[in-house]
């Protein structure tokens, strides 16, 4: 597994086509309805068909930028803070029991 | 001068609050006036508290009779996008998943303000999640309807977005500046089209500890007012190093107001013929051309400069952004807090219908092209294929820079547009061409008037794009424009006055 | 017919919680058994608007595991978000390193059972893969009709230790895990405590005809939670992979779970509900350079391998491998026992003293080694008296427990109890006559030439002397009463 798997010898796949929005929905977890799956579907073939232009770019001896200002080595010395009291944790919570967020049973 | 207390900059706010011609309390009590007259029609606060707001004027009022007044905003009301976090206070981001959300925390901005003695009035509409042009995205709504922040100009118009709220306020005397946040031209376009000035600071320079996250990699916060020195005022009480924001730079602290005197130019100015390209309104070419003649006029030396990735720019910006905010908005989930769908029989169902309940069209659509550009297979064609170019346009930059103090752009192709205009979501993402850029390379942009169109009044923004942490040198520049003309001055007239 | 011989090919992916004050991404405290959802803060709870800041000591701590365990620390790294939904992971993406670990190669040295359990087994070097660290995810606890999420443990610093599948038998995997975790808890970069969740195990594992070059199909057993489990766990997914083919059935490629109180495991998802995590490096975290400096003061606070420690013990102190087998995994008793034998005793004798009275009477105390009133120096002056034949066995045994008790030296409790053995008291001589006169049938013995009834006055004697009286001396004092009889 490597995060740069290459990707194939022939044109990388930059075609709106490949838009499997349902796949791609249930990978975010959003439901859709038929009609919001038709519509954002073309909405974003326009989109991809523009982003399909970066094709034209040579970027063979291009780094990325990954942060626009880079520096090493930030962090915090490991020295405990203290913690939210557990009532503050849990204000927003839809559903508690027991100081806990309860969601309905998970079953793996 | 004679305008009223809410129009008033906040150099001379904190001038009358000094000599005690007026106390915090007075100034705050004339704003919320100003807001409760003006929100019907212009419906740019998601929320307020007076009480909390009287109770920091008092504080203020009570610093400045013993004289240890913390900072020239000190007593001064400051409005906040509701993406900043205010601890006790609702946080919304304008979406319906968040709204009942009360914070615990303060973001660092908040903490910065209240450290400077700012009066914290109100949380001011935006497009959902900051995903947006118009604040037609927002999911707020009042009774039942939705709660969309109308331009004081024109109220039939967008304010812009997706910080329409933070724009349409300052214009209009709700608040005397704001924050707002800035992606792909979030502040600077809503100061555009609302005729004020608004800047996106140099990427690191503001914490963005607290605020709520669009695309991680470009956020940025940064301020409106209806002044370039006001605007200096406010970015100095934010901006500084924050330990609890790793991408936060640790620069050197400016005195922003203070170099506005120092720096007198003249300065050498690119223009890009990239950014006067076809979709740029005639009457914004116009306005900007007739800046660029100002500039030349007290000395400036203008050159022609390229940035020749500037087409690729929406194509990049849709990659990165969208691809970060798929994952960076995983976390509204219906689990620890914001909407949960009822009767879920599963922790799956419960997970796809709150989201599908709880965001908007715009921010499903984002969510959508950031997982599909992220996923198995795409990874390299897309995401990293983006980030290579957005290396170019930086680049592109850092050429530029080399022969220029500063590059002199239109902020948005055109004026305010109607209210409604249905425009598809390809030409809306379009319309961000000539702010995106500055996001991408992580550079500071201001936005400041400099003009009205002919037809319709309505304000024209000129953009001016510098090098990373030259913030003085934009506000500088901005500032030698703004003494020579009164556009920043001239006040909407979709409103009273 | 014919029979196919197969063998197994076993890579572990091991978790361990790194020992670390606060959580890998922000400043909430790190711990067991506080009260539910008292371990958060913003940044734990993914509240909108927060960002992570990097535990410096989580990646020191990680380095130095790398260090111990032999691998290259890559000299830049950095962070990668890998997403998916889950209710325990509360932003829906865990940060993790994908294509950029902190830490590369490296093995682990494992000792196989011995023939028997004073011999020595043989010893195996198991390649590593890598090293990552991430975070951690909070703890779903089941209702009957829901489910309950305590977010104490989310964010705590977790090192992913990843194994080359060169594991084959069940045996091996359990060498491994009890070496692995010998070295953390010697680093000091985890106490491993598998009750406790700090160390946790998934095996991917296969078979192949014996001789085959290539790997089969892999099945990956989750939730291995004691290393007797992993072990159980490994033998009975190779037996069941064998007893599939030689049904002539296929092995499919799946997550499957193990459950140590019943032996059995099931299926949790096939290969093609397998995850598509959409890794990506995290915008709001900045790479990790470490350069040789601080690589070479961290490689000064590893402490000497445990197996090396062994066989140093070994050669260096002349100590059988059972009582180095006693001595060497526990960190702190090893450096007990070196800390004593260097104080001049008689290595063999301290390491019995400490190996069997100490940890026997710690045990019985409930008491651990760093709560033991009696330090090195108190075992290394016993060893010497002993030695030096001030005490005896007995009295020994009564000068240990006085110094269990009270912590006062060897030499101050001979003093006030007047043990020492070879200053006899003055009655010693009376003692002896008294025996002798006692017992006029071993005196004839003796006197008839039977030397060994000398024995018989010496148990009265030692009995009169309750026991301080040194058995050379006694011995000399009724042969000089004797002979001038
Ligand atoms: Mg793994
Ligand atoms: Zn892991």
């Amino acid at each position: 597994m490597s995060a740069a798997e290459p990707s194939g010898s022939g044109v990388p796949p930059l075609q709106s086509g490949d838009l499997n929005i349902d796949h791609v929905a249930n990978l975010a977890r959003l439901a859709l309805t038929p009609a919001e799956m038709q519509k954002f579907s073309e909405q974003l073939g326009d989109v991809l068909k523009h982003i399909a232009e970066l094709k034209e770019v040579d970027v063979s001896a291009v780094e990325p930028t990954a942060h626009a200002y880079p520096v090493v080595n930030v962090w915090a010395a490991d020295v405990a803070a203290a913690s939210l009291p557990v009532s503050a944790a849990l204000r927003n919570a839809p559903a508690q029991r027991d100081n806990m967020i309860a969601v309905p049973k998970v079953v793996e | 001068m004679a305008e009223p207390l809410y129009y008033r900059s906040i150099a001379e706010l904190a001038t009358g609050l000094a000599v005690r011609e007026f106390s915090s309390e007075e100034l705050t009590r004339t704003v919320i006036a100003r807001t409760e007259d003006l929100e019907p029609q212009v419906q740019a606060f998601n929320s307020r508290d007076q009480e909390y707001a009287l109770n920091q004027a008092r504080e203020a009022d009570e610093r400045h009779r013993r004289g240890i007044a913390a900072s020239p905003l000190d007593g001064v009301p400051i409005g906040l996008k509701d993406v900043i976090a205010v601890q006790d206070q609702p946080l919304t981001a304008s979406s319906r998943m968040l709204a009942n959300f009360v914070s615990p925390y303060d973001s660092t901005t908040t903490v910065r303000l209240k450290q400077a003695g700012a009066v914290l009035w109100g949380r001011l509409n935006l497009d959902e999640f900051a995903m947006g042009s118009s604040t037609e995205n927002s999911g707020s709504r009042r009774a039942g309807q939705p709660w969309q922040t109308r331009n004081p100009w024109d109220l039939s118009r967008v304010p812009g977005g997706s910080s329409g709220g933070s724009a349409a306020s300052v214009a209009c005397g709700e608040v005397i500046a704001s924050l707002g946040s800035d992606t792909g031209g979030s502040i600077r376009q809503p100061a555009a089209l609302c005729g004020i000035v608004g800047m996106k600071p140099t990427y690191g320079l503001v914490s963005r500890y607290g605020l709520i996250a669009f695309a991680s990699s470009l956020d940025q916060i940064g301020p409106f007012a209806r002044s370039v020195e006001d605007a200096a005022i406010l970015l100095g009480a934010i901006a500084g190093h924050d330990p609890l924001d790793s991408t936060s730079v640790d620069a050197p602290k400016v005195d922003y107001r203070a170099e506005l005197k120092r720096q007198r130019g003249p300065w050498k100015l690119g223009v890009a013929k990239e950014y006067f390209s076809e979709g740029l309104g005639r009457e914004v070419g116009d306005a900007v051309s007739r800046a660029i003649d100002y500039y030349r006029s007290i000395g400036c030396e203008i050159r022609e400069v390229s940035l020749p990735h500037t087409k690729y720019a929406v194509g990049v910006y849709y990659i990165i952004a969208t691809a970060e905010c798929s994952s960076n908005l995983a976390r509204y989930d219906g689990v620890r807090y914001g909407h949960r769908a009822n009767d879920a029989e599963s922790v799956l169902d419960l997970y796809f219908r709150s989201r599908a309940e709880g965001f908007g069209d715009e921010v499903k659509r984002r969510i959508i092209l950031g997982t599909y550009v992220l996923s198995s297979g795409y990874y390299d064609a897309y995401y990293l294929r983006a980030q290579k170019v957005r290396t170019l346009m930086r680049d592109d930059f850092v050429n530029a820079f080399q022969e220029v103090d500063a590059i002199i752009t239109p902020t948005s192709p055109t004026v305010a547009f109607k209210r409604g205009a249905t425009a598809s979501p390809l030409e809306m993402y379009l319309n961000d061409i000539y702010t995106i850029g500055a996001n991408l390379a992580g550079l500071p942009a201001i936005s400041l008037p400099c003009g009205l169109d002919r037809e319709h009044g309505l304000p024209i923004g000129l953009q001016i794009i510098g090098p990373a942490f030259q913030e003085a040198r934009l506000l500088s520049i901005a500032n030698a424009y703004e003494q020579g003309h009164d556009w920043n001055r001239r006040r909407p007239g979709g409103v009273p006055a | 017919m014919s029979t196919t011989r197969y063998e197994a090919v076993i890579g572990l992916e091991v978790h361990v919680q790194v020992k670390t004050a606060s959580k890998m991404f922000s400043r909430s405290a790190t711990g067991y058994g506080a009260p539910v959802n008292s371990l958060t803060d913003p940044v734990v709870l993914a509240l909108p608007g927060v960002l992570p800041v990097l535990n410096r000591a989580a990646i020191e701590l990680t380095v130095k595991a790398g260090l111990l365990l032999g691998c290259r620390i890559a000299p830049r790294c950095k962070w990668d978000r890998k997403n998916y939904f889950y209710p325990d992971s509360p932003k829906n993406y865990q940060i993790s390193q994908y294509d950029q670990p902190l830490c590369l190669g490296g093995s682990v040295e494992i000792e196989l059972p011995g023939s028997a359990r004073n011999v020595m087994g043989e010893h195996k070097s198991i390649p590593l893969t890598r090293i990552h660290l991430e975070e951690d995810v909070g703890k779903l606890n089941h209702g009957s009709f829901d489910s309950l999420i305590d977010y104490n443990r989310a964010g705590t610093p977790l090192m992913e230790i990843v194994s080359e599948p060169a594991l084959q038998t069940a045996d091996e995997a359990f060498a491994y895990l009890t070496a692995l975790k010998t070295i953390m808890v010697y680093g000091g970069i985890s106490d491993c405590d598998m009750e406790k969740g700090q160390l946790r195990c998934d095996a991917n594992v296969s078979i192949r005809p014996v001789g085959d070059p290539n790997l089969g199909t892999k099945v990956e057993l989750k939730n291995l939670n004691s290393i007797s489990f992993v072990r159980d766990g490994i033998a009975h997914e190779i037996k069941r992979q064998i007893g599939v083919v030689t049904a002539g059935g296929t092995i499919v490629q799946e997550t499957r779970d193990y459950d140590g109180q019943t032996g059995q495991s099931q299926s949790l998802r096939s290969k093609e509900q397998a995850h598509d995590y959409r890794y990506f490096p995290d915008p709001d975290l900045m790479p990790v350079e470490v350069d040789a400096a601080w690589k070479a003061r961290i490689q000064a606070t590893c402490p000497e391998l445990p197996f090396d420690k062994q066989r140093r013990f070994q050669s260096e102190y002349g100590i059988p491998y059972t009582l180095t087998s006693v001595l060497v995994p526990d960190r702190a008793l090893s450096d007990f026992f070196e800390e004593a034998a260097k104080a001049g005793a008689k290595a063999q004798a301290v390491g019995n003293w400490i190996a069997n009275d100490l940890l026997r009477e710690l045990g019985a105390a409930k008491r651990d080694l760093a709560h033991s009133k009696i330090r090195p120096a108190h075992i290394a002056g016993l060893v010497k008296l002993i030695d030096a034949d001030t005490l005896t066995q007995q009295t020994a045994r009564e000068v240990f427990a006085e110094m269990f008790a009270s912590g006062e030296t060897p030499d101050a409790v001979v003093a006030r109890k007047g043990l020492r053995a070879d200053q006899p008291p003055a009655e010693l001589e009376q003692w002896c006559r008294d025996a002798i006169a006692a017992d006029a049938r071993s005196l004839a013995d003796f006197k008839s030439g039977k030397d060994s009834a000398i024995n018989a006055f010496k148990g009265p004697v030692m009995k009169a002397a309750k026991g301080r009286a040194n058995p050379k001396l006694v011995d000399e004092t009724l042969r000089r009463i004797l002979a001038t009889l």
